[in-house]
């Protein structure tokens, strides 16, 4: 549907100009950096794919790459289900409709690192309500010197964040399917099992994908709130790739191999993003074929 | 005066639009009459100019008004869905073009006025299109199109979600609302009942292309081709090729040769290229009589003059004053609309009878017209 | 399959329309509908008949009344146990299953053996001329079809009492709504289960049905088969929303011996006319009416013959509609307007007079019919 109308451009030049200052500009110097070496003294020379390839050798770079894949699989394993299962427990209709909703958006609201800050001081084993609670239950709890405490600490955290994301995008699937479905399903006697295979997990499918998408890639390049709760420790067992890039370009201040690992990285989330896209793509052309041209 | 000379369009890998060339003249209304999917709706969108053809050229009163933005156009168009700002009320919803094109209160006070007034609005002013009903909404649509005085008025299907009664009676009214502005009107329908009602002039499509155009009676009366016919009949037409054999003309795969005096009727109609042509007959459902209906059908040498149509009833439909009779001709569904009730049940034989000079001869390969009806009937 | 009683049932909703003196959606109504026949519930948008089916198949509960069905009072069961079948305005099918098993998933929730299912799915892809698709995934069926599937969930039951249908046809293909109209009657007549169709489509609804209910504003105003109710409506709104075009309905007075429009003489049979006087009608006072259906009326040209002939009256013609078949004449008779049909083809006198058949003139009194039993 192309409209002849040219005044569109102008009123985009300006985000145009904006976005190429703060994202694109940079993103060329970060490419500079990336293929060369300084001994200091602003002199810089040549040094083609060695840091990519240094990068991708090291054990370090292995060990928070899995790292970041293992906490967004865990992610998405609870956050998903949890999300569909609060969102068809939702009322659908009446007064309850508006409450809820404004519930579930309020973790949404709060600025990360505050968060990261509120769960850092309520995990706190001397003033925090939840870590004192659990020690004075005889529970040992301690995220900065326990690896496996400060993991679940952060996939709580996480959870507590983000599940509302879900659980409102998953809604607004749901409240779009026509109620004759579900008369149509009363009739044929089907269970509430039934209900949710065949006629909800099939009409929110699209939206689903979206949620996936989203919240993968939030967790994959999660950066704020672990770094408030735990900086990356206890040792670097929180270290995920995020922070470890930060503390080799701020900490080390050692540009080449940032620059490469944060090319890389971005090249990752490029690739998985691509695959979620055509897989979504092509599910629509599915759904755009079943419904015939109606 | 719009005119339209060879617009072609592709719309996803297949053509939507193909080798369209009209003339649409002011102060008539030109149909355009076709299935789901024929290119109605694409057609109507490259009038407005909200799409682009890929080729060809569109000139309103001589000027190209391809790739001038819709907004310049002067244009109104209705859809089948009942399009209203919601948040307006009647009364704004007609005023809004109005104050988009800068005229003075008093000015867009009158016009409303005479809209409202014309569509039967005035009670409902201050109500919004969501305290409506159905049919309420439409008039609305349509008298924010009637109060632009605009000089293309496009109706897409306007009528379609509307409840049968209400239909009629806005059909009724159209014509009457837009005859006085002068502009060139063209309606969208897929119901050949409903071009008929309005008259004008008509554009069968099919798949994209123009079957035939002309003034709707013509084109009802006199199709140019076998799918020209078929657009325009309800119920379905009837057809069945014919052969040649001993004995003279024959429906295809029959025993029996049709009477000689049916031939002869049919072959000298037929002009001298065509003699040899393989052949489709086709006849309207209306046109099938009973033996009981015909006059002098006691008489055996008027029944030699008609086509006997021997077939096994499938099921019959009452309308109250008519009968629908769906019947088994030659391995083919035919159609007899019949006047008064006639309850033939499943499986029952049926003999129904044809003048010659009720039925359309096309050459079965081009689907061209072989033989006219000679005027009316 | 079932027979229907609804007794004295009625139906408001809790917030009443503003304005309206009328709180019922539903006036209180007391119906029989017989086993194994084929009824329309006929009526403009917002008459009721949605709500009315809603209510026999249990999606809705009446606020007053009982429903019965085969005489079990079915009021208080929910949809599931009532045993019926519905067809929606939009197709409902399962995307992700195939056809057969879309067919086989009602079968299934109820427990049905394996090889019984099988069985009845096969029957029902027949009965809907889908045999050879029975593997297709639902979803890439065009609507024609998803309806057909939609009904074949109910077909497919054994326990099934009645099947209903909201508006069926409303997403189909014009072209395709002929063939599955007709489909639907075959399957009616074949095997005779109890249907029930809400539609505002006349056609549809006289094709399709045994008797026609027709509605308007919550109330039922007749029920009879498609001849009684274009041959003799009991109420003008029947007359007029029956019929493509209507009926025509002109103020009159009732002289004692005919019908009388802006002073013009209308004959009207006998069995009328007793009627008439034994309700006083001449002197009455009473609204009055007469309906006559511009089938049945005979354009004629106006001269000697017709002048002396108490049958014709002359008319103005105001305009003539070729509509193909037939042509619509509009006429004028002394201050009101009316219309006739005439044969396609035959030409309009220039002066004309309109021949009436006193057997198919109607006469009604407060919008009723005005006979014998009335």
């Amino acid at each position: 549907m192309k409209v002849q109308n040219n005044k569109a451009w102008l009123m985009v030049l300006p985000m145009l100009l904006l976005v190429a200052v703060s994202a694109i500009i940079p993103l060329m110097t970060v490419v500079n950096y990336s293929v060369q070496d300084t001994f200091g003294n602003n002199e810089f020379f040549w040094v083609g794919t060695e840091w990519f390839q240094e990068v991708l050798a090291s054990e370090r770079f292995h060990n928070a790459l899995q790292r970041t894949l293992l906490f967004s699989a865990l992610i998405l394993a609870i956050e998903i289900p949890l999300g569909i299962a609060i969102a068809l427990a939702m009322p659908r209709r009446g007064i309850a409709v508006s409450f809820c909703l404004v519930l579930m958006a309020l973790p949404l609201l709060i600025p990360w690192n505050v968060v990261g800050t509120i769960w850092q001081v309520f995990g706190r084993v001397d003033i925090g309500l939840l870590g004192h609670g659990l020690a004075s239950l005889g529970i040992d709890y301690n995220y900065t010197q326990n690896t496996f405490d400060a993991w679940v600490t952060l996939i709580i955290m996480d959870v507590w964040h983000w599940t509302s994301l879900v659980v409102l995008l998953c809604y607004s699937g749901l409240v779009s399917i026509p109620e004759v479905y579900y008369q149509a399903a009363r009739i044929d006697g089907a269970s509430r099992w039934a209900i949710f295979r065949f006629i909800q997990l099939p009409k929110i499918k699209r939206v689903l994908l979206i949620a996936v998408l989203l919240r993968f890639m939030d967790s994959f390049m999660i950066y704020t709130e672990p770094f408030v709760v735990t900086g990356g420790g206890p040792g670097n067992s929180t270290t995920f790739l995020s922070i470890d890039l930060v503390q080799m370009a701020v900490g080390q201040f050692d540009l080449g191999p940032a620059a490469a690992m944060s090319l890389i990285y971005f090249l990752i989330i490029l690739l998985l993003s691509w695959v979620f896209y055509t897989v979504m793509t092509s599910l629509d052309n599915d759904a755009a074929s079943e419904q015939g041209r109606h | 005066m719009l005119r339209l000379a060879n617009i072609a369009r592709r719309v996803d890998s297949h053509n939507a639009l193909q080798d369209i060339s009209l003339e649409l003249k002011r102060g008539e209304l030109n149909i355009l009459l076709g299935p789901t999917l024929s290119g109605k709706t694409s057609l109507m969108r490259v009038m407005a100019g909200l799409d682009r053809p890929d080729s060809g050229e569109l000139t309103f009163d001589g000027e190209s008004v391809i790739g001038v933005p819709v907004q310049r156009r002067e244009l109104a168009m209705v859809y089948q869905q009942f399009i209203n700002y919601p948040s307006l009320s009647v009364y704004e919803n007609i005023a809004s073009p109005l104050r988009v094109a800068g005229l003075d209160k008093q000015e867009i006070e009158a016009r409303v006025a005479q809209a409202a007034q014309l569509l039967k609005l005035e009670p409902y002013l201050n109500r919004k299109p969501a305290n409506l009903s159905g049919g309420q909404q439409q008039r609305v649509a349509l008298a924010r199109a009637l109060v632009k005085r605009a000089s293309l008025v496009l109706l897409d299907e306007p009528l379609a979600n509307l409840d049968y009664k209400l239909r009629e009676e806005l059909r009724a009214e159209l014509p009457v609302l837009f005859a006085e502005l002068g502009a060139v009107l063209v309606y969208a329908t897929t119901e050949p009942s409903e071009a008929l009602v309005l008259g004008g002039k008509t554009a069968c499509l099919n798949r994209g292309r123009v079957e035939q155009f002309g003034p709707t009676l013509d084109l009802y009366r006199d199709p140019d081709t076998l799918m020209a016919a078929r657009l325009f009949s309800d119920p379905p037409l009837n057809s069945l090729a014919l052969s040649r054999g001993n004995g003279g003309l024959r429906f295809a795969g029959a025993e029996q040769a049709l009477p000689a005096a049916v031939t002869a009727e049919l072959v000298n109609a037929l002009p001298a290229d065509e003699v040899e042509s393989t052949l489709t007959l086709a006849v309207r459902g209306h046109h099938l009589r009973l033996g009981s209906d015909v006059a002098h059908a006691s008489e055996p040498s008027a029944r030699e003059s008609l086509i006997e149509i021997r077939g096994t009833v499938d099921v019959t439909e009452i309308t109250g004053s008519e009968s629908f009779v769906h019947f088994t001709f030659m391995g083919q569904p035919w159609v007899a609309l019949l006047d008064g009730i006639h309850a033939f049940p499943g499986g029952a034989a049926i003999t129904l009878y044809a003048r010659p000079h009720d039925c359309f001869l096309f050459n079965t390969q081009t689907g061209k017209r072989v033989r006219k009806l000679s005027g009316g009937e | 399959m079932a027979s229907i009683h609804l007794k004295n049932l009625g139906h408001r909703y809790a917030a009443s329309d503003a304005g309206s003196d009328n709180p019922y959606a539903l006036n209180p109504l007391d119906q029989v509908w017989e086993d194994g026949g084929a009824y329309a519930l006929l009526g403009p948008s917002g008459c009721g008949k949605t709500t009315l089916l809603n209510i026999i198949s249990g999606l809705l509960r009446p606020s007053e009344g009982r429903v019965l069905f085969d005489g079990e009072d079915v009021t208080d069961l929910s949809t599931e146990r009532r045993n019926i079948a519905q067809v929606f305005q939009f197709p409902v099918v399962y995307d992700t299953l195939t056809v057969a098993e879309n067919l086989a998933f009602p079968l299934r929730n109820r427990g049905m053996e394996s090889t019984t299912i099988e069985a009845r799915v096969a029957e029902t892809l027949t009965m809907l001329g889908l045999e050879g698709r029975a593997n297709e995934r639902a979803r890439s069926l065009n609507a024609d079809d998803k309806q057909k599937i939609s009904l074949g969930r109910g077909l497919v039951r054994t326990d099934v009492r009645a099947i209903l249908f909201d508006e069926p046809l409303t997403v189909i293909d014009p072209h395709l709504k002929w063939q599955l109209r007709t489909e639907l009657k075959k399957i009616h007549e074949r095997f005779s289960h109890t249907m029930i169709y809400v539609t505002h489509d006349q056609t549809e609804a006289l094709t399709f049905a045994d008797k026609v209910v027709v509605m308007n504003a919550g109330s039922i105003l007749q029920v009879g088969t498609p001849e009684q109710l274009f041959d003799r409506p009991r109420h003008t709104f029947v007359g007029t929303f029956i019929g493509s075009p209507g009926m025509n309905v002109l103020r009159c007075t009732f002289d004692g011996e005919a019908a009388v429009v802006d002073g013009v003489k209308l004959p009207l049979d006998e069995a009328t006319i007793t009627a008439a006087h034994a309700r006083g009608l001449a002197t009455s006072g009473v609204s009055l009416e007469v309906g006559v259906r511009p089938e049945s009326l005979l354009v004629v040209g106006a001269g000697v013959n017709t002048d002396d002939d108490p049958h014709c009256v002359r008319v103005d013609v105001l305009g003539v509609e070729d509509l193909g078949r037939h042509s619509l004449v509009r006429l004028r008779l002394g201050n009101q307007l009316l219309c006739a049909l005439h044969p396609e083809g035959a030409a309009i006198p220039e002066a004309a007079a309109l021949r009436f058949d006193p057997a198919r003139t109607l006469l009604y009194a407060n919008s009723l019919l005005v006979e014998a039993n009335g």
